[in-house]
């Protein structure tokens, strides 16, 4: 129950109503328009020429190439296995299913920096569980290198599409299934007509949050990649490269392309997410 | 009992059995594959790589692991970590909770843009927080470079700079969390409580925050998870100064760095320790949060 100093009288009338109003905004002035602004004015201090200039350095078109296509690589990855993986926990049943459903969350959970080290340790060519037979075998060589980083970032963008499809796929009305194999549709047909239709806009969405969250990853990626430019070097790494070298403007301005995309890909889920709810809306009002 | 028509009864729709659609089809490979795709695959790509890290952290026995613990640089670390997650957590927990309560239950306009704002950094990169931080506060390049100079203050490579980082990329959990749940509950617990007499804090304190409350435990487990871990931003603005500005995350990294493998794994073990109680205790809350929906759902019925 309340504590006693709660009891009516005992406090000054507070205007609820306004201050929680006032906490938010003062609190996201604080902690997000101060900053959003500060990069602002930086950016805006170079000048358009100087901007477009330092934005189009050959590393740092390099540096996003890498970035943006190794993350393109696996969200389109997730974007399969995040499905098989949605399906077997919401269509099958098998022993070890609740622990495969927890160790889905295990990318959010871990620090990107642990999730670097249990990658680079893993993956090593030298002495690693996995990167060792891979290098044995087929000589692949997985850490440190551009494939290691392409890696790290499947590995903390895994459970984005998991986690959008699975409630998708829970809600489906087996009837429609039943209805489509009755009429005489094959398996694949049920699946690709009338399941994956109406789960695309969560496989989508999924794969949109797990690519934006892999192009601004740093953490794991820094310590699975040699970090050589035009190889495997990553935008951000470049950012506190440049910040390192006391390149102010080069880190503001390669830092506002970024932002920038940030900012573009929310567009993006939040366009797909309206999308989603579209089919939604009309799969509850018919049920 | 005697009422009912048996023939009613008798007939049931049939139903596929208990395997899934799948085997209704008599397909049982795929029912197989499938799963067995799903483990392989997380196999790989998640749990070899975490008992890599506990079996890295405990190959020479354990003894030497409490060693590697009892390290001081390893010990500040943690200090710096928790200290920054002491003002973190509650900070954010105010701002998610006033957030939540200012715009759960309003119609505005620009109320969706609103919360793609709150959710912002989610989507930015967790260096371009660190570097707007250091354009806005570093001492020699900042906007503020010359006030806070003037004021003698130090925030960059220093713990504030590690507190601020940390708040912004964790601020969004709680928010997220709670206001969905507000969104759904009506207004009229509150307007109850009002008409009773009860003033605004009064209605926050015993309904408001009664009703959300195993959403809000459920944003905290997630912010303080994210607090004790963050990276990206951290090390930006850390200056990563050892025994000094050094969080346990950088500490994992800058002693693997500098070939401190031991030291890195038995940090990184105490790291994976943590995430993996802050998922016990999801699992637990998640529970908790759905007998507390089911409870919700049965009352309008009843």
């Amino acid at each position: 129950m309340a504590p006693a100093w709660l009891r009516p009288g005992t406090l000054p009338k507070l205007k609820l109503p306004s201050w929680p109003w006032r906490i938010t905004w003062l609190y996201l002035g604080l902690v997000l328009f101060l900053p959003l602004g500060a990069i602002t004015l930086k950016a805006a201090g170079v000048g358009p020429a100087g901007f477009w200039e330092l934005a189009t350095t050959p590393e740092a078109i390099a540096s996003y190439q890498i970035s943006f296509g190794l993350a393109v690589v696996a969200s389109l990855i997730n974007g399969v296995f995040g499905l098989v993986i949605a399906w077997a926990l919401v269509r099958c049943r098998f022993p070890g299913q609740r622990l495969l459903d927890s160790l889905i969350d295990l990318p959010f959970a871990l620090p990107t920096a642990v999730a670097g080290l249990a990658l680079a340790a893993v993956y090593s060519s030298e002495n690693g569980w996995l990167g060792e037979p891979l290098y044995r075998l087929f000589g692949i060589k997985v850490a440190f290198s551009a494939i290691g980083v392409a890696v790290a970032m499947v590995f903390i963008s895994l459970p984005f599409v998991v986690r959008t499809v699975e409630p998708v796929l829970r809600s489906l009305e087996k009837e429609q299934e039943e209805a489509s194999w009755c009429l005489g549709a094959s398996q694949a047909q049920t699946f690709f007509r009338v399941v994956f239709p109406q789960l695309l806009p969560a496989i989508l969405g999924g794969i949109a949050q797990g690519f934006s969250r892999a192009v601004g990853e740093y953490g794991s990626v820094v310590m699975i990649s040699s970090n050589i430019p035009f190889v495997d070097l990553i935008t951000p790494t470049l950012i506190i490269q440049k910040l390192e070298e006391y390149d102010i403007d080069g880190a503001t301005v390669v830092g506002s392309v970024m932002l920038l995309f940030s900012l573009a890909s929310l567009l993006v889920i939040n366009i797909i997410q309206v999308w989603g709810q579209r089919y939604q809306a009309t799969s509850t009002a018919v049920g | 009992m005697t009422f009912v028509v048996p023939d009613l009864e008798i007939y049931e729709p049939p139903k596929p059995p208990k395997g899934g659609s799948q085997a209704n089809l008599g397909k049982n490979i795929t029912a197989a594959i499938i799963p067995l795709i799903a483990c392989l695959y997380v196999g790989l790509v998640i749990l070899a790589p975490a008992l890599s890290v506990v079996a890295q952290a405990f190959a020479k026995g354990i003894q030497p692991f409490l060693d590697n613990l009892s390290s001081p640089e390893l010990l500040s670390a943690v200090k710096m970590t928790l200290i920054t997650a002491a003002i973190a957590v509650p900070a954010n927990t105010i701002f998610g909770l006033a957030a939540a309560t200012a715009i759960a239950r309003k119609k505005f306009r620009g109320k969706a843009l609103l919360l793609s704002i709150i959710d912002l950094p989610f989507s930015i990169s967790p260096v371009v927080v660190g570097l707007m931080l250091v354009l806005l506060y570093s001492p020699s390049h900042g906007v503020f470079g010359s006030v806070i100079n003037s004021l003698g203050w130090k925030i960059i490579f220093s713990w504030p700079g590690i507190v601020i980082a940390t708040i912004i990329v964790t601020f969004p959990f709680m928010a997220r969390e709670v206001i969905p749940l507000l969104e759904e509950e009506g207004w009229e617990q509150e307007e109850a409580a009002k008409t009773l007499g009860a003033n605004d804090w009064q209605v926050f304190w015993k309904v408001t925050l009664p009703s959300v409350r195993w959403a809000a435990l459920y944003g905290l487990i997630l912010t303080t998870a994210r607090a004790l871990g963050e990276f990206g931003a951290v090390s930006v603005v850390s200056g990563n100064i050892r025994g000094e500005t050094q969080t346990l995350p950088l500490f994992v990294e800058d002693a693997y760095k500098q070939y401190q493998t031991e030291l890195a794994f038995g940090a990184a073990a105490v790291l994976g320790g943590v995430a993996l109680v802050s998922l016990l205790l999801k699992l637990v809350v998640e529970l908790l949060l759905e007998q507390d929906k089911k409870a919700r759902e049965i009352k309008p019925d009843a």
